[in-house]
């Protein structure tokens, strides 16, 4: 059961910061629920008022540009079916297949999933390595942050009580890149994420077997998602064909650098040891995929998207 | 708050509160009990119910969503007495043990044929993911649902 409220459907950004800027602490907001009403039915949270963003005109749009604009209230199903985000970037709606259940996924929302930033979330874990940004609007106008500033720890981001996280914007990732994501877990969220990106150097037509740029974020073992700078250094120069040396050191990098805490998805040592096996795992899957091949190990718990 | 659903292929007109969870305007507002409440918090199954076609929890999901869409409960599977082709499949292969998982098992399979009316036993694995059923007899459910997409396009349809 929940407390009873006030439900408030703004058709403008405006008309919704005005609302919340009104309403303060009594005020959340609203979009598929499945993190909200989950959090209102346990008592944990106790809004007077949810203000619906659905209704907001270019919230469940997804844009094309330099950048890929995913509106805040798109679904994680509609993200998963897009075509665009197939053609810009097509981890992200294979890792959108993913998210928990197709009943949350049908519901869910991408901008949910950011500004509630629970430590177990695929998305921000992902988007980190596509320098999303986040673009916040409030009375006082826009403003875009980094991801990564915005996450600032569990169930805790930068954005005003009175502002709304209208859209992430994602920069795709160069030509001759290949990326895996691979989570592990026995429960519905994750215990740890992974995603890494390989670029490659040279061009489609002149070859090159060189990793240029490296991208390396690690998810849901933490307080929050964190880029590995130096487990990408690792990897920078190496040849795709003869990557183990590379991903081993790695994957131990990635191993120091994450902040795991003991809790019911297991004890810090047991998923630091994990970000190393699955940091592994994942970049043996990238230069597999950088080779042309689709590699067919799986492990047990684990996705592979 | 008054809102118009389409509920099982009939228009409604109900008065709800804002707060008021789909599931009990379904159990207690309108006595449709085939979704049940376990786990309430969208990780079993068993409350699933379809949203103008999409399966959803309605454990978590707030009644006046609803207004001017159609809502279908397993009790609006069948055309009458003639069960719906992914119940029949469901007895013929046994598919059912204590039952309590059995209407989000049929709507979330019968959401699934109306978008890929033949899928890989891989495929139904993965869209059932998030399904509970507490007797674990999912071999038998997955095989339902696959010999219910080879008996014809029929069954992603009704209501």
């Amino acid at each position: 059961m929940l407390r009873p409220f006030t439900l408030h459907r703004p058709t403008s950004a405006d008309e919704a910061c005005a609302l919340l800027a009104g309403l303060g602490d009594d005020a959340a907001v609203y979009a598929g629920g499945t993190e909200l009403l989950l959090l209102m039915k346990l008592g944990l949270l106790r809004p007077r008022h949810l203000v619906d963003v659905k209704r907001i005109p270019g919230f469940g749009d997804i844009v094309d540009g330099p950048r890929l604009a995913i509106g805040a209230a798109v679904t994680h199903r509609t993200v998963e079916q897009s075509p665009l985000v197939r053609a810009r970037c097509a981890l992200v709606g294979a890792v959108a297949r993913h998210v928990a259940n197709v009943r949350v996924r049908n519901v869910g929302t991408v901008g949910g999933n950011l500004a509630f930033a629970d430590p177990h979330s695929d998305l921000a874990t992902l988007f980190l390595t596509l320098d999303a940004t986040l673009e916040l609007v409030s009375p006082r106008g826009r403003r875009e942050m980094p991801l990564d500033e915005f996450v600032r720890g569990p169930w805790e981001t930068a954005r005003a009580a009175d502002e709304l996280l209208a859209s992430v914007r994602l920069a795709p990732w160069p030509s001759r890149s290949y990326a895996a994501y691979v989570k592990f877990g026995v429960h519905e969220r994750p215990t740890l994420a992974v995603a890494v990106v390989l670029a490659l150097d040279g061009t489609a037509a002149t070859g090159g077997d060189r990793i240029r740029d490296a991208r390396i974020a690690v998810g849901c073992v933490g307080p929050r998602p964190v880029r590995m700078a130096a487990a990408e250094a690792a990897l920078t120069g190496a040849s795709i064909g003869d990557v183990e040396a590379a991903a081993r050191a790695a994957g131990d990098a990635a191993a120091e650098r994450v902040d795991p805490a003991d809790d019911l998805y297991g004890s810090a040592d047991y998923k630091r040891d994990m970000v190393a096996v699955f940091v592994r795992r994942a970049l043996r899957i990238a230069a597999a995929r950088a080779r042309g091949v689709e590699p067919a190990e799986r492990f047990p718990h684990a996705v592979v998207a | 708050m008054k809102i118009r659903p389409v509920v099982n292929g009939r228009l409604r007109e109900l008065e709800v509160e804002a707060h008021a969870l789909l599931l009990d305007v379904l159990r207690d507002g309108l006595d449709l009990k085939g979704a049940k409440r376990s786990c309430d918090t969208q990780v079993c199954g068993a409350c699933t119910v379809l949203v103008d076609g999409l399966a959803v929890s309605a454990c978590t999901y707030l009644a006046v969503e609803t207004d001017g869409r159609a809502v279908l409960t397993v009790e609006g599977l069948a055309d009458g007495e003639t069960l719906h082709p992914l119940q029949r499949a469901f007895v013929e292969a046994g598919a059912v043990q204590c039952g309590f998982c059995t209407s989000g098992m049929l709507l979330t399979a019968r959401a699934m044929l109306a978008e890929n009316a033949r899928p890989s036993r891989g495929e139904v694995l993965h869209y059932l993911r998030g399904s509970l059923c507490r007797c674990t007899g999912y071999r038998k459910i997955v095989d339902a649902v696959l010999a219910a997409a080879e008996n014809g396009p029929a069954a992603g349809n009704g209501q």
